[in-house]
C-alpha cells in the first residue's frame, strides 16, 4: 500500500536533507536550535498556548521529549516492547526526591549536609542516572531472557510495582502525600529570589519554565548526540539485527542478550534523567504522576513519531505534549478540548495504524560511521567484478 | 583431498522427544574440503546442521572441531570459533542495506562496544572503517556490490541468496555451512553458484554444503554424505556415491537428470 501523502510529511523534508552538505547540516541544526529557543521568549500568535506558560509547556515537552529518545532506543531500535518505562522516569525523580526533600529520611540537603545547596540538583542527575541504570540492568537481567509479550507484560508489572512501592512506603517516600521543596539549580539568584529555575521567577516570558526548556533543550542534544553515535555503530546495528531477527543474529555473532540488555539500560538512564528534570522543575514528587497511563502516552509519542527514528519521536513528544496544552482552552458547545486528549490520541493512533503504521515520520536508519566513504568502496568493489 | 580433519562429529544423536531425528551419524570434514551432505527430504540434514552449529543441542555424541570440542557453548560464540551459516529459508535482517547486514557480521570479530562507540575511540572508527572495506569487497566477492545500498528485503531472490553467503564468509569462518544455497535457482545461476563455492573454497575456507540438486551436489562437492532416516548409509567420493547400491535405493531410484 503506498502510504497516503498527506500524513508523510517527513518525506519532502528527509529529500531536502539528504542533499546538504556536512557543514550545511550543522549550520541547519544550530538555527533550528536557536528559533527553538526563542520560541517561548516571543511566542507567535497561534502558537502560543493561552491560559497556561508556554514556557512551561515546552519545558514539558522537552522532558518527554528526552523519555521518547530514550524510549525509542527500547522498543523502535532493539524492538523491544517496554511498557513500564514510567518506572524509570519514576526512578529518576525520586532518587532527587530522597536525596533533596526535607521531609525525606535520606535528605542530604541543609547545614552540614553531603550537598551544597547550590549544587545539589546536578550533583544529583548523575546519581539519579546511575540508579535508574542500575535498575534497568536488575529488571532487565531476568527479564531479557524472555522475548515479545512476556518482555511486556513484565515491564507493565515493574511499571506498577515502582508507583505501588512508592504509594505504600509511607516512612520513606511519604507515600500519597509525596516529598516536596525539592532541590532545583540555583542560578542567578542576585536577580530572582531563589535564582532563574526556581518557582520564585514566575512571571515574564523568560520565567522558570522557559529556563528549564532551554536546559532541556541543551541536555536533549547531547542525548541526542550520543544516541546517534551509538546508532552508527555495532551496537546500533546490534539492536537493529535484533528487532528484525534475533535467532539470526545470534547465530551471526551478535551476543544478543548484552546489546538487549545495554538498549534497557541506556533507555533506563534517560528515563531517569527525565524524571529528575521533572523532580526538579516541579519541586515536588508523589506517585500519582507515575501512573501507567504515562507509560501509554510515552509509548504513543514514539508510535505517532515512527518508530526508531530519533528525530520523528521528538516531534511525536511535542504533539503529546504541546497538544492538550493548547487545546486546554478551547471550547467546543461547552466541552474543553484539552480534556479529551486521551480521545484524541487514541482516535490518532487508529487512523495511524490503518494508514501509516510506520510513524509519521518511517525511519531511514543509517548504521554506519563512514557512509559516503562506503558507497565509494561499493563503486569500486562493483567496478572491478565487472572487470573480471 | 587429504587434509587434515577440521571438523569431527562423532554419534552426533539428536532427539526430539520420542522421535530421533539423527542417530549416531559421525564423520569429518578435512581442511580444504568441500563435502556434501544429502539424504531424501526428512533424512536429517538440517537437523545435523543445526548440531553442528549449535541451535541444537546434541543428545548424545560430540562435535570437535579445530581441535577443540563444541561443547555447551553459547550460540553466538560459535561464529568466534570459525563456524558460519546460511539459512535454508533465507533469514536476512530485512530492514537493513545489504551492505549493513555484512557489516553486522563483521561485528562479530570487533571488541569496541558502548563506551568506544559513544566517544569515537580510535579503535572504533578504526573497526567502523575496516569493516565497511571488508563488507563492501565481500559484496563485490559475491556479485553483488551495486545492490549494496538496497534494503535486503527488497532484493531478489538470488541476490538475497547470495547476500547470505557474504554475510557468512564476513564472519571470518574456517567452515562455511550452507544449508540448500541452490534452492529456486534456475539451472544458469546454478552454474553461477558452482564457481562460487570453488571460488569460496580456494579462498580458503572449508565449505558444507546441503543440498538437492543432484547435479550441483556432483559437480562441486569433494566427497558425499548420505543420512536416511536420520542414519548415515554412505560416504565417499561423488562416484563412488553414484554406484552405491544402498544410495541408489533410498535416493538415486531414478537418473539423476531427472531429479527436482
Amino acid at each position: 500500500m503506498r502510504p497516503s501523502s498527506a500524513l508523510a510529511p517527513g518525506d519532502r523534508i528527509r529529500g531536502w536533507w539528504d542533499g546538504r552538505t556536512r557543514a550545511q547540516k550543522w549550520l541547519a541544526g544550530a538555527v533550528l536550535f536557536g528559533l527553538l529557543a526563542l520560541l517561548p521568549l516571543f511566542p507567535p500568535p497561534l502558537i502560543d498556548t493561552p491560559g497556561v506558560s508556554l514556557g512551561g509547556v515546552l519545558a514539558q515537552f522537552a522532558m518527554f521529549a528526552l523519555i521518547a529518545i530514550g524510549l525509542n532506543v527500547v522498543v523502535g531500535q532493539a524492538g523491544l516492547l517496554d511498557l513500564g518505562y514510567v518506572g524509570f522516569y519514576a526512578i529518576g525523580a525520586y532518587t532527587v526526591a530522597l536525596l533533596t526533600s526535607p521531609s525525606s529520611p535520606w535528605n542530604q540537603l541543609g547545614a552540614n549536609a553531603f550537598f551544597s545547596s547550590d549544587w545539589a540538583w546536578l550533583s544529583c542527575l548523575p546519581i539519579a542516572m546511575a540508579v535508574t541504570a542500575a535498575s534497568g540492568l536488575l529488571i532487565g537481567s531476568p527479564t531479557l531472557r524472555l522475548r515479545g509479550d512476556y518482555l511486556a507484560i513484565v515491564t507493565l508489572g515493574f511499571g506498577e510495582i515502582i508507583r505501588l512501592v512508592a504509594d505504600n512506603l509511607a516512612s520513606i517516600t511519604k507515600g500519597p502525600r509525596g516529598l516536596s521543596g525539592l532541590a532545583t539549580p540555583v542560578f542567578g539568584a542576585d536577580a530572582v529570589p531563589g535564582g532563574y529555575f526556581s518557582t520564585g521567577n514566575a512571571t515574564g516570558a523568560a520565567n522558570y519554565g522557559t529556563w528549564w526548556y532551554w536546559l532541556g533543550l541543551v541536555l536533549v542534544v547531547i542525548v541526542l548526540l550520543i544516541v546517534g553515535n551509538l546508532e552508527r555503530s555495532r551496537v546500533g546495528r546490534a539492536w537493529v539485527a535484533i528487532r528484525e531477527d534475533e535467532d539470526a543474529a545470534e547465530v551471526m555473532g551478535v551476543n544478543t542478550f548484552k546489546f538487549k540488555l545495554w538498549a534497557f539500560v541506556i533507555g533506563a538512564a534517560i528515563g531517569g534523567l527525565s524524571g529528575a528534570l521533572y523532580a526538579g522543575q516541579v519541586q515536588f514528587v508523589d506517585p500519582k504522576s507515575f501512573n501507567i497511563i504515562n507509560s501509554m502516552l510515552f509509548l504513543c509519542a514514539v508510535v505517532l513519531g515512527g518508530q526508531g527514528n530519533k528525530l520523528g519521536v521528538i516531534f511525536g513528544a511535542f504533539v503529546v505534549v504541546y497538544l492538550p496544552n493548547r487545546l486546554l482552552g478551547v471550547e467546543v458547545a461547552g466541552v474543553n478540548l484539552g480534556e479529551l486528549k486521551y480521545l484524541f490520541f487514541g482516535l490518532a493512533l487508529v487512523v495511524l495504524m490503518i494508514f501509516r503504521p510506520q510513524g509519521l515520520f518511517p525511519v531511514r536508519q543509517q548504521l554506519l560511521t563512514y557512509r559516503r566513504r562506503a558507497r565509494e568502496l561499493l563503486r569500486r568493489a562493483e567496478d572491478s567484478t565487472a572487470a573480471t | 583431498m587429504s587434509g587434515e580433519i577440521l571438523l569431527q562429529a562423532s554419534d552426533l544423536t539428536v532427539k526430539f522427544g520420542g522421535l530421533t531425528a539423527l542417530g549416531g551419524v559421525s564423520f569429518d570434514i578435512r581442511r580444504g574440503e568441500i563435502l556434501g551432505l544429502i539424504g531424501p527430504n526428512g533424512a536429517g540434514k538440517t537437523t545435523c546442521f543445526n548440531a553442528l552449529t549449535g541451535v541444537y543441542r546434541p543428545s548424545a555424541g560430540t562435535v570437535s572441531f579445530d581441535g577443540a570440542r563444541l561443547g555447551r557453548i553459547k550460540r553466538h560464540t560459535i561464529t568466534g570459533r570459525g563456524i558460519a551459516r546460511t539459512f535454508q529459508n533465507i533469514r536476512l535482517w530485512g530492514e537493513m542495506t545489504a551492505l549493513e547486514n555484512v557489516v553486522v557480521a563483521t561485528d562479530a570479530r570487533h571488541r569496541t562496544s558502548v563506551p568506544g562507540a559513544i566517544f569515537r575511540t580510535p579503535r572504533h572508527r578504526r573497526e567502523e572503517a575496516a569493516a565497511i572495506e571488508k563488507a563492501a569487497a565481500l559484496l563485490g566477492f559475491v556479485g553483488i556490490a551495486g545492490r549494496g545500498e538496497v534494503k535486503a528485503k527488497n532484493l531478489s531472490y538470488g541476490d538475497q541468496r547470495r547476500l547470505e553467503i557474504a554475510r557468512a564468509l564476513a564472519t571470518e569462518p574456517k567452515l562455511l555451512c550452507l544449508d540448500e544455497p541452490a534452492a529456486g535457482f534456475n539451472p544458469s545461476e546454478k552454474a553461477a553458484l558452482i564457481d562460487l563455492i570453488r571460488a569460496i573454497r580456494d579462498a580458503g575456507h572449508t565449505v558444507l554444503l546441503i543440498e538437492h540438486d543432484m547435479r550441483l551436489v556432483m559437480g562441486v562437492t569433494d566427497r558425499i554424505v548420505v543420512l536416511e532416516f536420520g542414519r548415515k548409509i554412505a560416504e565417499g567420493s561423488p562416484e563412488q556415491i553414484r554406484a552405491d547400491p544402498k544410495v541408489i535405493a533410498a535416493y538415486l531410484g531414478v537418473p539423476d537428470d531427472e531429479l527436482p
